[in-house]
């Protein structure tokens, strides 16, 4: 059994939007998504700093100061792409315009409440930047996350013990052992990672897991490419 | 004759004093005011409240006038950023005050402030620690935060093109916050990379209305040796 890369994971949620979706991809492993969106779909992604119809990095040399993403890093503008100022942007954000919003995570509870801005209850510079808004604005909110930390700890709990970005604002959590839907009964998995059990899975998850009838397996697209 | 331009950068920050609340246009580099920033380190105003997205990078820009020692407020959504530990020392020192707003709502309350809307309830932060201690309703089973309008003594905004009578363009994403503050300050100081002639800007790509400017003034890039070196 081997865990998926983070390219893994991204290539997985990416084959999960629709055509004609808009969608924003926070910073992070949200961003490797935009690597693996299916040919063939309209997809506009919005970074919240102002656009609609965000292109792929620019060749080197050719970076402009007025383009950058969320992150500050070079973008380019697609053909019908749209500019607007920040209170349009998070106008669309919080009026329910975008279909999608992909963040990371740090925990994520089995409510559906997402903890994804501040690990440390007393940072004094604790920075949100634009996540909170993206939480309780988009029509739906997946994670993309590691399923465990880095020490092991559980991620997906019963309740989150850092400070939350949002209440019960999690749709979906695309891991790198399993994919996984935030129902009113907790959480319900729909695929897992080749090899992966559902003994195994349930002991490194910190809330009971329940196992979507077909549950299927989790492919890794960047080794099929 | 109603012409906003300014003959010099002195004439255009004239009256800012220790203590004033300034807006700072841009989210990272794009759409920095940095013409104006210098002429502020330059004049040497001190005890600031800036509102600015981010606190800036390197030793260039806003980074600088708190490398200076020129700001003990900021109201921002994204504190963190290369300055990230000196900030975080400040804060323990007692030197600055950081208050951090999700950057959605910080827009909203700017605009508010710029449209003569005192407060609004907004579902962002709802049951959150930014929340704490601000009042709370619900509308249609779903909770909301009141929010109250971010206002300021200065703006200072880049544009790309202006004309006398102040009316505004902006490059691509250097837009970000500069329509929303050059209406929610009393005073908004605006610097443009390009001055036309009345007329040269076509009507139906105007932004920002002229009517929501102040002063203005051309500005030129500033090179990295002339923000000096700090201590």
């Amino acid at each position: 059994m081997k865990p998926l890369t983070r390219e893994a994971i991204a290539a997985r949620l990416a084959q999960d939007i629709d055509d004609g979706w808009h969608v924003n991809l926070g910073i992070g492993m949200p961003e490797q998504v935009a690597n693996f969106l299916p040919e063939g779909r309209d997809i506009l992604l919005h970074s919240e700093n102002g656009i609609l119809g965000m292109g792929p990095t620019p060749p080197e040399g050719e970076e402009d100061e007025s383009l950058v993403n969320a992150g500050k890093k070079p973008i380019t503008m697609l053909s019908g792409a749209s500019i607007f100022d920040h209170a349009m942007s998070f106008g669309i954000i919080r009026g329910g315009h975008l279909e999608l919003c992909c963040l990371g995570g740090y925990q994520v509870a089995q409510n559906g409440d997402l903890a994804n801005w501040s690990r440390d209850n007393d940072d004094p510079i604790a920075s949100v930047g634009g996540a909170m808004d993206l939480a309780v604005g988009a029509q739906r909110i997946w994670v993309i996350m590691q399923h465990n930390s880095k020490d092991g700890a559980a991620r997906l709990l019963e309740t989150c013990d850092m400070p939350l970005t949002g209440m019960g604002c999690v749709k979906r959590v695309y891991t790198d052992l399993a994919v996984i839907d935030v129902t009113k009964d907790g959480f319900l998995v729909t695929e897992m990672i080749d090899g992966m059990t559902a003994e195994e899975l349930q002991a490194r998850t910190g809330a009971k897991l329940r196992f979507a009838d077909g549950c299927g397996t989790m492919p890794d697209l960047t080794k099929a490419a | 004759m109603l012409d906003r331009r300014c003959e010099t950068i002195e004439v255009a920050l004239d009256g800012i004093q220790d203590g004033a609340s300034i807006m700072v246009s841009g989210f990272g580099d794009a759409g920095r005011p940095n013409y104006l920033l210098k002429g502020m380190i330059d004049k040497g105003v001190k005890d600031l409240h800036v509102i600015s997205n981010n606190a800036g990078n390197g030793f260039t820009g806003l980074a600088m006038l708190f490398r200076l020692g020129m700001i003990s407020k900021l109201t921002c959504s994204f504190p963190r950023g290369d300055l990230g530990a000196e900030i975080t020392r400040w804060v323990r020192e007692g030197s600055l005050t950081v208050e951090v707003n999700p950057q959605g709502t910080m827009a909203e309350r700017i605009r508010a402030a710029g449209c003569g809307i005192p407060a609004f309830y907004t579902p962002t932060a709802y049951g959150t620690k930014l929340a704490e201690g601000k009042e709370t309703r619900e509308f249609n089973g779903v909770g909301y935060v009141l929010e109250t309008a971010l206002h300021a003594d200065y703006a200072l905004v880049h544009a790309d093109k202006a004309d006398r009578w102040g009316n505004l363009t902006y490059k691509n994403l250097s837009r970000n916050f500069s329509p929303l503050m050059a209406m929610a300050a009393d005073v908004s100081i605006i610097e443009a990379d390009e001055i036309v002639e009345l007329g040269a800007l076509e009507p139906n790509t105007i932004v920002t209305p002229g009517v929501c400017v102040n002063r203005l003034i051309q500005c030129r890039p500033v090179a990295e040796n002339e923000w000096g070196v700090a201590a």
